[in-house]
Order: C-alpha cells, then sequence, then structure tokens
C-alpha cells in the first residue's frame, strides 16, 4: 500500500463508498480507514433494505412516479417542518440519477418485499439487503484501486485554519497519521456511545437498545465539534422505536422488530397500560412507541395479546412467551398477576361490539369509557394461550451532525473548510430535523456521498 | 433424521422470516415465508430446495461473530444431507457412501475388479470389437441389473421424501415448472441473473452453474447416447461399433467432453469454495463422487480414442468398471441430489399452485 492518498475517506458505510468510488473514478487515490472488523463493515448501511427515489415514470424496479413536490411533502410531514429545505430538494432530485448509477456500480434491485407493498413506488429494495449492497460496492471500490483499512479507528482530524492538515488513526496496535489533500467524513452518528446517549438524554439511554451498528460512537463527530465544526440537529434527539426487548444491546437490527402492538394491550412493569396502542397502523407509531417506552419505568414496557391474535402481524426473531392463563403469563414476565389480571379485566369489559374488525385498516373498533382508550382494533384478551413480548426502545440514529452546504462541505465560523466534506448519518441532521421517511437515509448516503466524493477529488486534482 | 440439525435450521429459519431481504435470491425464500412455524416435513423440503447457491449467506448481516450466528446455506446443506441417508434404501447404504469420499472411491476399485473378472471369466469367442471383451450378453447380465437396482432404489427414497414433505399428486403443471427451473438452472442464477457465490466469496459468477449444467448435459447426452444405442441393438439389429457420425457416437461425445470439462471445473470450484457453508463433512464425499463422474466421461473419451489398439481391453474393462460404480452408487452419492431436488421443486410449483 502506498503511503501518498489525495483523499481519506473516514467511515465503511454506503456514503463512505460512494464518495470513495466517486473520487476514484475522477482519477484520486483513496484510502477509506473503516473502524469496525471487515465482517462487521458497513455501518447502518448493513441494515437498511432500500432507497428511496423520485422518479418521472416507472424506473428500475419502481412502479409509476413519484415526484419532488410529492416526496418533499412525505418528508416535511415526518420531520414536521424541520428540513433545510434547498438540501432536502438536492437530495430528492439527485436521487433518481442515483439509482442507474446504483446499478452501474454493482447494485442490484428487487420488487418491493412482501408485506411492503405500500413502499413499491416510492422504494427501491436492494436485493439481499444493505450488507449485499455494501458487498457490492467494496468490490467496485477494490477494482478501481481504492484501499481499505479495518479496525482503523480515526481519533483526531487536525485542524490549521480553514485545513484539515493530518487525520490521526490507530491501526493493528499503533498510532499513525496521513496527511491527505482531501477528507470525507462519513462516520455515522454517535448513538453506540451510550454515555454520550445518556449525556445527551438523561439516564434512562442507559437501558436503550442500539439497532445499528456498535461501531458509530461518533468519535470524529466529537473530535471536529470540539473544534468548533459548525453543526446542525437537536443534540438531545435520536429517533428511536419499541422493539422486542430482548434483543441484543447492539446490531439487532430488523428482525427485532415488534409489529404486534395494534392487537395487544402494553402495560408498563406495574401492569398498568399508558396509551392508545390502537391509535394508527403500526408503522406510523412504531417511532412515537420507542419514546412512550422509554417515559415508563425502567424504560420497559409488555405487550399482551391472546390466541386469536397471534397470526395477524409478522413473526419476529424471538418467539412469545406463552401462558395458559394470565397470572401464569404474569409471573412468566415477571409482572405483578393480580394487577394485570385487573387491567385486562378493564380493558375486557371496555370492549364492545367487534364485527367490523379488520387487522389491516383502521376499524374504529373501540374501547369505551376507558383511560387511555384503544381507539382500533379492540378486542378482549380471552382466549388462552395468552402471549407476551417485552418491550424496549430501540435506537435508530442520532440527529446531531455536521453542518454542510450544497457541496457537502463542512464549514467552521462561517467560513468554508477547504479540504474537509461530510456525508451520511453524520450530516443527515441538515434535513432530517426530526422523525424519519424510509429508505431517506440511504438517499441522503448516496446523494452527498457521490457530491463529496466529487468535490474531494476535484480539490486534490 | 437428527434432531439437532433440524433444530438449527429451525432457528435459523425463523430468523430468516423475521427479516426477508433475501426474498429475491432463490426458491428457498418465498417458500420459507409462506410458513410461521416450521415442521421436520417443511424443514426437508426447504433443505432439499436450497442450491446452496450461498447468496444468502453473503448478504446476510446475522453471520458470525453476530450473536445470531446465521449460516442458512450451511444449515439446511446439513439436513438435506441428513435426509439423503435418512431416505436411502438400503439405509446402511446411504450412511457408507454419502459422506465417505474414500469408500466412494474403494467401491469404484471393486468395480473394476469385478470387471476385469468378468472380463477374463465371461470372454466371447468371435465377438467384435468390445464384444470381443466382454459378450454382450454378459454386459447386460451385470449392467441390467445395476442399472435396474439404482432405480428402484431411488424410487423408494423418493416416495419416503414426498410423504416426509406431505407431498401431493403430481400434475403435468407441477413437472412443467419444475423441468423449466432445472434445465437453465435458475436458482443459481441469484434472482438477478449475475450467478451465484461460490469461489471467491460474495463475487456473483456463472462459474458453478455453468459447471454444473455441463456436468447435467453431459451426463443426459451420454445416458441418451446408451439409450439410443440400446433400441438400435434390439429394434434395428444394428449392433455396435457404430461410426463417428452415427447418433451413439454424436452424443456419447459431446456428452464424454462435456461431463469431463463440467466436473473438472466443478473440483476446481469446489476446492475454492468456503467449505464451512456446506454441508462439511461430506466434502470428501462430493468431491470423490464428481471425480468419479468425471472418470466414467473421461474413461468413455480415451477408449473411443484407443479404439483398436492394444490399449482398448484394458480401458474398456476401466471405463465399465467405472460406470458399474456409478451406477451402483447413484441412490447413495451426491448423485442422488438430483433426484431429490427434483421432487423439491414440484413439490414447490405445488406449493405456489396453493397460493
Amino acid at each position: 500500500m502506498t503511503e501518498t492518498y489525495d483523499i481519506v475517506v473516514i467511515g465503511g458505510g454506503n456514503a463512505a463508498l460512494c464518495a470513495a468510488i466517486t473520487a476514484a473514478e475522477a482519477g484520486a487515490r483513496v484510502l477509506i480507514l473503516e473502524t469496525a472488523p471487515k465482517p462487521y463493515r458497513g455501518g447502518n448501511s448493513r441494515h437498511t433494505r432500500n432507497f428511496r427515489c423520485m422518479h418521472h415514470g416507472p424506473l428500475g424496479p419502481l412502479v409509476e412516479s413519484y415526484t419532488e413536490d410529492e416526496y418533499l411533502a412525505d418528508l416535511m410531514k415526518v420531520t414536521g417542518g424541520k428540513t433545510d429545505e434547498r438540501l432536502a430538494r438536492l437530495a430528492i432530485r439527485s436521487s433518481e440519477e442515483c439509482l442507474p448509477w446504483m446499478e452501474e456500480h454493482g447494485v442490484r434491485f428487487q420488487p418491493s418485499l412482501s408485506g411492503t407493498l405500500s413502499l413499491a413506488r416510492t422504494n427501491a429494495f436492494f436485493r439481499g439487503g444493505g450488507k449485499s449492497l455494501v458487498n457490492a460496492y467494496y468490490r467496485t471500490a477494490e477494482g478501481l484501486s481504492v484501499d481499505v483499512l479495518y479496525e482503523a479507528a480515526v481519533t483526531h482530524l487536525e485542524l490549521e485554519g480553514d485545513r484539515v492538515t493530518r487525520v490521526d488513526y490507530t491501526h493493528e496496535g499503533a498510532a499513525k497519521s496521513l496527511s491527505p489533500k482531501s477528507v470525507v467524513v462519513a462516520s455515522g452518528g454517535f448513538q453506540a456511545d451510550t454515555d454520550w446517549l445518556a449525556r445527551a438524554w438523561g439516564p434512562a439511554a442507559k437501558n436503550f437498545l442500539i439497532r445499528g451498528t456498535p461501531y458509530n460512537r461518533g468519535v470524529v463527530l466529537a473530535d471536529l465539534l470540539d473544534q468548533g465544526i459548525a453543526q446542525v440537529g437537536d443534540p438531545t434527539q435520536c429517533h428511536a422505536v419499541a422493539i422486542d426487548g430482548r434483543a441484543p444491546k447492539f446490531d439487532g437490527g430488523i428482525v427485532t422488530r415488534l409489529d404486534c402492538v395494534p392487537f395487544s394491550i402494553v402495560v408498563n412493569k406495574d401492569a398498568q397500560r399508558f396509551y392508545d396502542e390502537g391509535e394508527d397502523v403500526w408503522p406510523k407509531r412504531y417511532a412515537i412507541w420507542g419514546r412512550l417506552v422509554a417515559a415508563q419505568p425502567d424504560q420497559v414496557g409488555y405487550v399482551i395479546i391472546d390466541a386469536k391474535s397471534l397470526n395477524l402481524f409478522m413473526p419476529s426473531v424471538f418467539p412469545p412467551i406463552k401462558a395458559d392463563t394470565l397470572a401464569d403469563l404474569a409471573d412468566k414476565m415477571g409482572l405483578p398477576a393480580d394487577a394485570l389480571e385487573q387491567t385486562v379485566a378493564e380493558f375486557n369489559g371496555a370492549c364492545g361490539d367487534q364485527s367490523a374488525f379488520h387487522p389491516t385498516e383502521l376499524d374504529g373498533v373501540a374501547t369505551s369509557g376507558l383511560t387511555p382508550p384503544k381507539t382500533n382494533w379492540a378486542r378482549p384478551i380471552t382466549e388462552p394461550p395468552f402471549y407476551g413480548y417485552s418491550l424496549r426502545t430501540g435506537v435508530t440514529f442520532t440527529y446531531l451532525g455536521l453542518k454542510v452546504d450544497e457541496n457537502a462541505q463542512c464549514s467552521i465560523d462561517d467560513c468554508l473548510v477547504s479540504n474537509l466534506w461530510a456525508a451520511g448519518e453524520t450530516m443527515a441532521g441538515s434535513i432530517l430535523g426530526q422523525g424519519y421517511l424510509a429508505g431517506f437515509g440511504m438517499t441522503i448516503g448516496t446523494v452527498f456521498g457521490r457530491i463529496a466524493g466529487k468535490e474531494a477529488a476535484a480539490h486534490a486534482n | 433424521m437428527q434432531i439437532d440439525l433440524l433444530q438449527e435450521a429451525r432457528r435459523q429459519a425463523e430468523i430468516c422470516n423475521a427479516c426477508r431481504y433475501c426474498e429475491g435470491y432463490c426458491s428457498v425464500f418465498p417458500a420459507l415465508q409462506a410458513e410461521r412455524a416450521f415442521s421436520d416435513g417443511d424443514l426437508t423440503q426447504l433443505a432439499n430446495l436450497c442450491h446452496n447457491c450461498r447468496g444468502c449467506y453473503y448478504a446476510c448481516q446475522y453471520t458470525a461473530p453476530h450473536e445470531f450466528e446465521l449460516n442458512l446455506p450451511q444449515a439446511l446443506a446439513e439436513v438435506r444431507q441428513d435426509s439423503w441417508e435418512e431416505f436411502a434404501f438400503p439405509r446402511a447404504a446411504g450412511k457408507a457412501f454419502q459422506k465417505n469420499g474414500l469408500a466412494i472411491v474403494l467401491a469404484t476399485v471393486l468395480g473394476f475388479a469385478l470387471l476385469f473378472w468378468a472380463a477374463r471369466a465371461l470372454a466371447a469367442a468371435g465377438g467384435e470389437g468390445f464384444y470381443a471383451v466382454l459378450s454382450h450378453n454378459a454386459m447386460v447380465a451385470i449392467f441390467l441389473p445395476a442399472f435396474l437396482f439404482p432405480l428402484f432404489s431411488i424410487a423408494i427414497g423418493l416416495r419416503r421424501y414426498w410423504q416426509t414433505v406431505g407431498g401431493t399428486p403430481v400434475r403435468l403443471s407441477h413437472l412443467r415448472g419444475a423441468i423449466a427451473s432445472v434445465a437453465n438452472m435458475r436458482n443459481l442464477k441469484g434472482g438477478h441473473g449475475d450467478g451465484c457465490n461460490f469461489e471467491d466469496e460474495d463475487r456473483f459468477t456463472h462459474a458453478r452453474r455453468y459447471a454444473h449444467q455441463a456436468i447435467m448435459y453431459g451426463f443426459l447426452l451420454c445416458f441418451a447416447s446408451t439409450s439410443v444405442a440400446t433400441l438400435m441393438h434390439y429394434l434395428l439389429d444394428m449392433p455396435a461399433p457404430y461410426g463417428l457420425f452415427s447418433a451413439p457416437k454424436i452424443l456419447g461425445l459431446s456428452g464424454g467432453v462435456l461431463l469431463v470439462l463440467g466436473c473438472g471445473k466443478m473440483v476446481w470450484l469446489k476446492l475454492r469454495s468456503d467449505k464451512s457453508l456446506g454441508a462439511t463433512n461430506a466434502f470428501s464425499g462430493e468431491i470423490a463422487f464428481t471425480g468419479l463422474l468425471g472418470f466414467v466421461g473421461l474413461s468413455g473419451l480415451l477408449l473411443y480414442a484407443a479404439g483398436g489398439t492394444g490399449w482398448m481391453p484394458g480401458l474398456l474393462v476401466i471405463h465399465l468398471g467405472a460406470v458399474l460404480a456409478f451406477f451402483l452408487l447413484t441412490p447413495f452419492t451426491k448423485m442422488a441430489h438430483g433426484f431429490y431436488r427434483m421432487a423439491a421443486l414440484v413439490r414447490d410449483a405445488q406449493r405456489r399452485e396453493r397460493v
């Protein structure tokens, strides 16, 4: 490996790879410093599955069309307007040309996955999921003579005036440094650093699970923010959803999701209900439940269903806890049995006519005279065996990040840093101020990764 | 069947069913996703539907060192291998040969020895060409049972399979779907048409698919050659030897060349593949079987080249010995996979029809 690189890309996920490939195609010598070992390369991109894409008419696996305005409206709905509209439009507009570019660089798409028909028009699914995309990009990058160092943890970027002059990292137990002409930061958020999360959110965050990679510890982000690089996004917030409480602390990914809440009652550790489980269809509510569970004692919730609801939702990775009586179920789940029986009895008593029950639509089958109410899919929990899942808060990503302009360039004290660009989750807070839109993280990563790669190469040349 | 293998496959299938990212790769995932709980029969069916293309392994975010430790190609290969041993008739032969390359080699050597003995004891006075070495009737007396027994054995195995997976009566439409799938090895194309992952980690290539098809079509051509020659012998009273441009020769030569090239490439690929993504202790058995099949083709071609020379008698008994071993071992070696794979595809066609 040569020791002279035009560009160092920090991170090894989608945005980093798009930047590295684009820069290498522009003739730059590129090195990727990926902090994870090879089997875990790719950051949170490993867990993704699709790419939200604007298109005029059918494009690849996408049907019909999805206009810029509709896309932006969808984004505004989830962010509540907390969006840099100029950057958002740039990402949306560029997404259309990204899809063929992705295919040219080895990514393969497929029709939308079963159970996700609602996304067939808006989101292009990767065949094999995000890790297959990451694999394809690494193959392409290697073919372009991009070098990759795994387990290379960047510790510090030395800033002198408006330039990054040195990249410090450790590799194979030794401290090393490089002085490339350009640097692209694409190393994600800080959600895997639970101490940081706890400082930002409060001590409850110690009980959160991290849905993605354990390697997004925000080391480079913190280093740059400490030196005064412009920041964006609410530092105290993270995107979180309710997932199976038995999921691993890190990297549980898609299989830990639980779709059964609408058909259940959810109680806290005192066996008390705390929110309307039937407020809306689950994809529109799972993020809310991440926060709801975080607000309960010990940051844990318990989903209770009965036999008639077991097959109404997608299977998840762990089988439910099962018992023939509610008291037994309470014992097995560590809940007070009397309180659970009473909560269920009150709920059952408040259920009315269920003839309109429809599992995939808002059916209006509601409780009456119950606080909090259940406004849809309210059927009494009566049919043994009874099943339970525990729920915990699973963090997807953090919003705090590096503020960039339309060239993906970072700045300090209102001046551009002449050789520093950022892409992916680490700058997504510029566009996603709150909430999340399925597949938009990959759009931001791809669009700004390519921009950063192009700009970094132009600077290096 | 082995409970621990089934239990491990079940654990993994349940995780896959909660993820579903791989549903575009092959026939296994749509079939898997149609279930919520997996019976032993379901798992046996999934295992035999799996072509070990490995796309799902390299795309999986849950492979070791992740604590879920998914390796679906291996889990299904182990169940598949175990099912072939279990369904084999007689069972003991399945257990003896499936995973045992040495036993296959020994059986082949025994085949040679038997044919050498036959050539000495049953040489025909006055026969022409090959029949001077071994009379036609002697060949038939040896090979007819050696051909019928495996057919009978495979039929019993398939019956056991069909009962295990809960198969229903087969209709033409089911067969059509299965044959189309086999004819172009759709399940080794990765869904996107780029091929499968085998000899170079996550790189998609058609190498294994092409090698497999060379073997399969080579074998079928050789088989057709023998069948045509049999018909010519009995129906048309046209005994061997046949000229270069006769149907048996054209079929046999092209088939032999494909068989040799295909088997050679397949062994080369297998040696480069990651053995931990297959049934690890079946590796020697697979290599030995592929080698034997390639050797059947090679010795046949050499025999043709040596026709009329002093090498011919020796090569003939070696070739026939290899063919004999190959046929007798068919129900107990990797060759059996063709029958079970076909059955699994037919069963899958039934499932899809139901949906």
